[in-house]
């Protein structure tokens, strides 16, 4: 739940490198792999305590992943990171065939996901790798929303056997949870019931939702938030409660409307529990250069296009 | 040729690294280091070598420039404006929200760019396809490309660097901006890519070693370039990383910061002495002023 004693702003990228460093102590079988962006992925941090675990490939993404996949079927846990626009984007095969096809335990810690890269623009701006991760057969996806959330991430990622693709931001994003969260691989937190519907989230469009909860309670809409961190497998349970329970679903990612969470969960309950399913998130189309805060606005990432889809999605189901 | 000419471009540069440093400072974002290295050799290129015609961009017979290493967009950007692509006043929205001077060049968004680049290692890939299809098309216009040192540790640029070579493209020079850094450090700590001429002599390309600071050297080089038959040419360029400015010379920190205000000023008090320094040796006034200072400084 929210904790107003914490309100310093953490980037999920940096948890991640501080993350890193904590598990990398206590565990000398986690090694990690960056390709020239460490510090931008904050696995720097790791490189400078632990230098001789740290390999940096180059700018070589391709053969960065195939070599994580040898030191995970030689019994290592590799984290490879890199931005998302090139892990899953630019090695798609070798992480399907290398990676996914044998199951190997190789961490994929993405940073820069999404929009609010910035000003680099639509090069930089992976919209698309929730889509490419999670058709993949065994691979896991986690998308943290906060600080505390991506370190929990990280040590469940860890135990986890197999593949994991870890998606983190560059900006600084408030903090939902307190420092010792818990986090299980599959779960949700409902941040909120709400009786009329719910808002299902991933990374930092869950405080986005829990800012449009509040314009929605004003007007007598009962809003639910749920923050849906694992994107695969989906936590079928909760989804299907809420959607019952609400009857009407909006979901919400710093990511195309296109095959990320937003799919994933009508896809689901489309054939579970069919109720409408309002998706916000970036329309089939590229980023652009701009700050974030205004890339966001622009794109209708906002709380107010939270809360104009959750009004439709009440209407819609209404109407039936 | 004529060394009044060499001179020219010698100043030409100079404002083109102005126009860097201020594009960059003012973004508050952006990458001077690898813009400022590869800035007289774009300035080589786009002010003697390519055929071109600002007025229509798109002309058919124009020579092609495919900066491959994405993140010198401002080193492109300047030398487009200066060339008359656009207007310089555009510089100034380098990198804001519906810019065509988007972070990384994007061909559907500016006149001139003639590839979207950004993710390092594709576009020798495109340039060699350009160059196949001028050949399919026997046309007379060549394909020039700029490559990062660093950039070349991608795999794809060596399956590109084969095809070039398997298929004879004489058409096709392509440019090392052999500046020694990359982000995380000096590319030789990273991940080393030495012997880098013999890599690309047994890839079946001509070499050519140049200094990338010295135009008369560059354009030398890109003559023998076009006269070489039956095979590519790379001319592998010594450059320092933030050339023409003191503090960001040699500096990998520089790869991908803007300067603050006051180090806008003197990297921008650096570049104009450079160039009065120019225009003095030549007996004329001081080039940048020549350039309207007053509407950009
Ligand atoms: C495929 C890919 N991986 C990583 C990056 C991030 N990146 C941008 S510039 C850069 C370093 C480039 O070094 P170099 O090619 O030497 O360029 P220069 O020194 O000329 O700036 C990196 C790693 C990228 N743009 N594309
Ligand atoms: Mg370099």
């Amino acid at each position: 739940m929210t904790n107003p004693t914490e309100p310093k702003k953490v980037a999920t990228r940096e948890a991640y490198g501080e993350a890193l460093v904590e598990a990398g102590g206590a565990r000398p079988d986690i090694v990690v792999l960056d390709a020239d962006l460490s510090a931008s992925t904050r696995t720097q941090l790791f490189a400078e305590k632990y230098p001789d675990r740290f390999f940096n490939m180059g700018i070589a993404e391709a053969n960065m992943i195939g070599v994580a996949a040898g030191l995970a079927a030689a019994g290592k846990i590799p984290f490879a990171s890199t931005f998302a626009v090139f892990a899953p984007g630019r090695v798609y095969d070798q992480i399907r065939l290398s990676v996914a096809y044998p199951r190997l335990g190789v961490k994929i810690a993405s940073t820069h996901a999404g929009l609010t890269v910035g000003e680099d623009g639509a090069s930089h701006q992976s919209l698309e790798d929730l889509a490419l991760a999670r058709v993949l057969p065994n691979m896991t996806v986690i998308v943290p929303a906060d600080g505390a959330e991506t370190r929990a991430a990280v040590f469940a990622a860890i135990e986890h056997e197999g593949p994991v693709y870890l998606r983190l931001g560059r900006v600084p994003v408030p903090a939902i949870y307190p420092p010792d969260k818990r986090f299980t691989v599959g779960r949700y937190d409902m941040l909120k019931e709400g009786r009329d519907v719910a808002l299902v989230a991933c990374g930092l469009m869950v405080e986005v939702c829990l800012q449009a909860a509040v314009t929605l309670a004003a007007e007598d809409i009962l809003a639910g938030v749920v923050n849906a961190s694992t994107v695969k497998p989906l936590d079928e349970e909760t989804l299907t409660y809420v959607a019952s329970r609400a009857g009407a679903v909006v979901t919400a990612e710093e990511h195309s409307v296109l095959g990320g969470l937003g799919g994933a969960v009508t896809e689901f309950l489309s054939g579970i529990h069919p109720v409408p399913v309002v998706r916000v998130g970036v329309d089939d189309r590229f980023g652009q250069s701009g700050r974030p805060g205004e890339l966001l606005e622009a794109y209708g990432l906002t709380a107010s296009r939270v809360a104009d889809a959750a009004r439709k999605a009440v209407a819609l189901k209404k109407g039936r | 040729m004529s060394t009044a000419s060499v001179d020219a471009l010698q100043r030409t540069a100079a404002i083109v690294r102005r126009r860097i440093v201020e594009m960059i400072g003012r973004a508050g974002s952006g990458h001077p280091g690898g813009s400022l290295s590869a800035a007289d050799i774009l300035t080589a290129l786009y002010f003697h070598v390519l055929r071109l015609d600002p007025e229509n961009p798109g002309w058919p017979e124009r020579d092609r420039f495919v900066l491959s290493k994405g993140h010198a967009a401002p080193a492109l950007y300047a030398a487009l404006a200066e060339r008359g692509f656009f207007p310089v006043s555009e510089l100034d929205r380098l990198r804001r929200l519906g810019s065509p001077l988007q972070g990384h060049p994007d061909m559907k968004s500016l006149p001139g760019v003639e590839a979207s680049t950004g993710s390092l290692g594709q576009g020798l890939s495109f340039a060699v396809g350009l160059a196949l299809a001028a050949r399919l098309d026997k046309a007379s216009w060549r394909v020039y490309v700029m490559l990062g040192d660093g950039e070349i540790q991608e795999g794809q640029v060596w399956e590109a660097a084969m095809a070039a070579s398997h298929h004879g493209l004489d058409n096709l020079t392509a440019y090392l901006d052999y500046n020694g850094l990359q982000i995380d450090g000096p590319v030789e700590e990273v991940m080393s890519i030495s012997p880098v001429a013999d890599k690309w002599r047994a890839f079946g390309w001509n070499v050519i070693e140049v200094d990338g600071h010295d135009i008369s050297a560059i354009l030398r080089a890109t003559r023998d370039a076009r006269e070489t038959k039956g095979r590519p040419t790379i001319i592998v360029a010594r450059t320092v990383k933030g050339r023409g400015v003191s503090f960001m010379e040699g500096k990998h920190g520089w790869h991908g910061k803007a300067p603050n205000e006051e180090q806008l000023k003197q990297a921008l008090e650096e570049l104009d002495g450079l160039a009065s320094a120019l225009a003095a040796e030549d007996g004329r006034p001081g080039a940048a002023g020549e350039d309207g200072e007053g509407t950009s400084g």
